[in-house]
């Protein structure tokens, strides 16, 4: 057995390189779901937080209105305010059998993540919505548009333009931080490379393997959000379109001639 | 005075808190009127536009669209706002779509439109107010003046009944201007019914079929152009035009 540093590291990978690698898969299955379904609830949320309500709309809706977002600023500032690795505790050993719910590991796994990013979400989403110029809100009402409608067309995809390098933070610290879940048992990364380590005697060898794996995977994540980001702004350059033939220089190109009922 | 009432407002008063920014309004808008709105800023003629589109709710009084309330609870306000179409000094045209989706969006959404159909008004009206060649530009990458003419041609593709301009041209430079105030001209021939807020006194008076001048949130006075402009009445309405006539 080779004794220099990189001779452990390959003895290390060869062993457990496998293993880890799976943790990895998992790590990174578990911070996917998570960052997807916490923004879906984020959104939701969010959205709700921002209804704007008037001393016009009936009371009925208004109490309802009221009630539902103290709920959900409970949620928030619940989520936001404990630990991750304590609320999985509170919430897969405590609550789960409390209530006599049998959910797997990496049910209870996707379950916590996605509740914890929701409640980050929702305040990034709620940041994201008012982060847009009240003008595009009246712009959009002017033309008839509800409020439904208005979130949907014109504020939420600016608004989710806008916080997507916030998407894109909370995907990286999902990456990382879904390592607190191996106190309820689940297999990822850093579970397996504690085994690893344990396995060998070699804590350095092993870590130095696992940071490398957890930077390549943050990396390529949040280049590919940055790529998806530039995607979203669109081309800086547009081409003019034109019917005149005499002007069909480069840079424009005929458009179907589809006009009303003009001559 | 054949032709029927499109817009009554009555009574109508808006306050801001303790603000009291309209008092009392009264006016008519008769189907292919061209209606300026004049007067200093913070006489209240922007937020009368604006509590004629709902924007901002009235205190007191009444808006009569055709002889409908359309303050009263209940009334679908989002359909109401369909048919007034609104353009803004801040143009406010919607900056996650190019031009030609910021003319289509109203109509497949809110109109539900079939696309085709859609496409084939939204380019009659980009055509009119001459952007037809940048449909696919963004709001980002057109001047103000270019802005401003795709928010026209945007509530123009509603066919609103009626069309509220916000001083459409407060917010450009003096070339801008020329061409914002051309498409506009056009339209008054065309005899869409408008009303206009607007600091272009030489447009107002050439433009309009009748002419409001507001001061410290009341309706001073108002008349034909030529009655308001040629022989104002009221001293602050002589006082505000004096401005106009010697610059």
């Amino acid at each position: 057995m080779p004794t220099d540093f990189f001779g452990g590291v390959v003895t290390v990978f060869q062993e457990y390189g496998v293993s880890m690698l799976e943790g990895a898969v998992a790590s990174l299955r578990i911070a996917m779901v998570g960052t997807i379904v916490g923004c879906l609830i984020g959104f939701a949320v969010g959205l709700v937080q921002t209804i704007p309500v008037t001393d016009k709309d009936n009371p009925v809706k208004r109490a309802v209105l009221w009630a539902v977002k103290l709920v959900l600023n409970v949620y928030v500032e619940f989520f936001r305010g404990t630990p991750m690795m304590a609320q999985a505790m509170f919430i897969y050993y405590g609550l789960l059998p409390l209530l006599g719910l049998r959910l797997t590991i990496w049910q209870a796994a996707y379950f916590i993540l996605s509740i914890n990013t929701g409640a980050y979400m929702a305040e990034t989403v709620r940041g994201g919505i008012l982060s847009i110029d009240s003008g595009q809100t009246e712009g959009a009402m002017a033309i008839g548009m509800n409020h439904v409608q208005t979130m949907l067309y014109v504020i939420l995809p600016q608004a989710l333009r806008n916080i997507m390098p916030q998407i894109g933070n909370n995907l990286i610290i999902n990456i990382k931080d879904s390592c607190v879940l191996s106190v309820i048992g689940v297999a990822e990364l850093l579970y397996k490379t504690k085994a690893a380590a344990g396995a060998l005697y070699k804590n350095f060898e092993t870590y130095t393997i696992a940071m490398i794996i957890y930077f390549i995977m943050t990396f390529t994540c949040s280049r590919i959000l940055r790529w998806l980001e530039n995607r979203m702004d669109g081309s800086d350059n547009y081409d003019l379109a034109t019917t005149d033939t005499l002007a069909h220089t480069s840079g424009m190109y005929r458009y179907q001639e589809k006009k009303g009922d003009e001559g | 005075m054949g032709a029927d009432k499109v817009i009554e407002v009555r009574h109508l008063s808006k306050a801001f808190g303790k603000h009291v920014v309209l008092k009392d309004i009264d006016f008519t808008v008769s189907s292919g009127d061209v209606t300026c709105i004049i007067g200093a800023s913070g006489s209240g003629k922007s937020t009368l536009l604006r509590c004629i589109n709902m924007l901002e709710t009235p205190t007191t009084g009444e808006i009569l669209f055709h002889e409908k309330n359309i303050t009263d609870r209940g009334v679908n306000v989002p359909q109401y706002r369909s048919k007034v179409g609104m353009v803004f000094q801040q143009f406010n045209l919607f900056n996650n779509m190019t031009v030609l989706e910021n003319c289509m969006v109203g109509q497949t959404k809110v109109l539900k439109k079939k696309k085709e159909e859609a496409h084939k008004s939204a380019m009659y009206y980009l055509e009119k107010v001459g952007m037809a060649p940048y449909i696919n530009a963004r709001p980002r990458q057109i001047s103000g003046g270019q802005k401003q003419r795709v928010a026209i041609a945007r509530a123009l593709a509603m066919e609103p009944e009626v069309l509220l301009f916000d001083e459409p041209t407060s917010a450009l430079d003096p070339q801008m201007v020329g061409e914002v105030l051309e498409v506009m001209r056009t339209l008054a021939k065309e005899g869409l019914t408008m009303i206009i807020v607007t600091h272009e006194m030489a447009f107002a008076r050439d433009v309009s079929s009748h002419v409001v001048f507001m001061a410290d949130g009341i309706i001073e006075e108002e008349g034909t152009p030529e009655q308001l402009f040629g022989s104002p009445k009221k001293a602050k309405t002589q006082e505000f035009l004096s401005r106009f006539r010697n610059g």
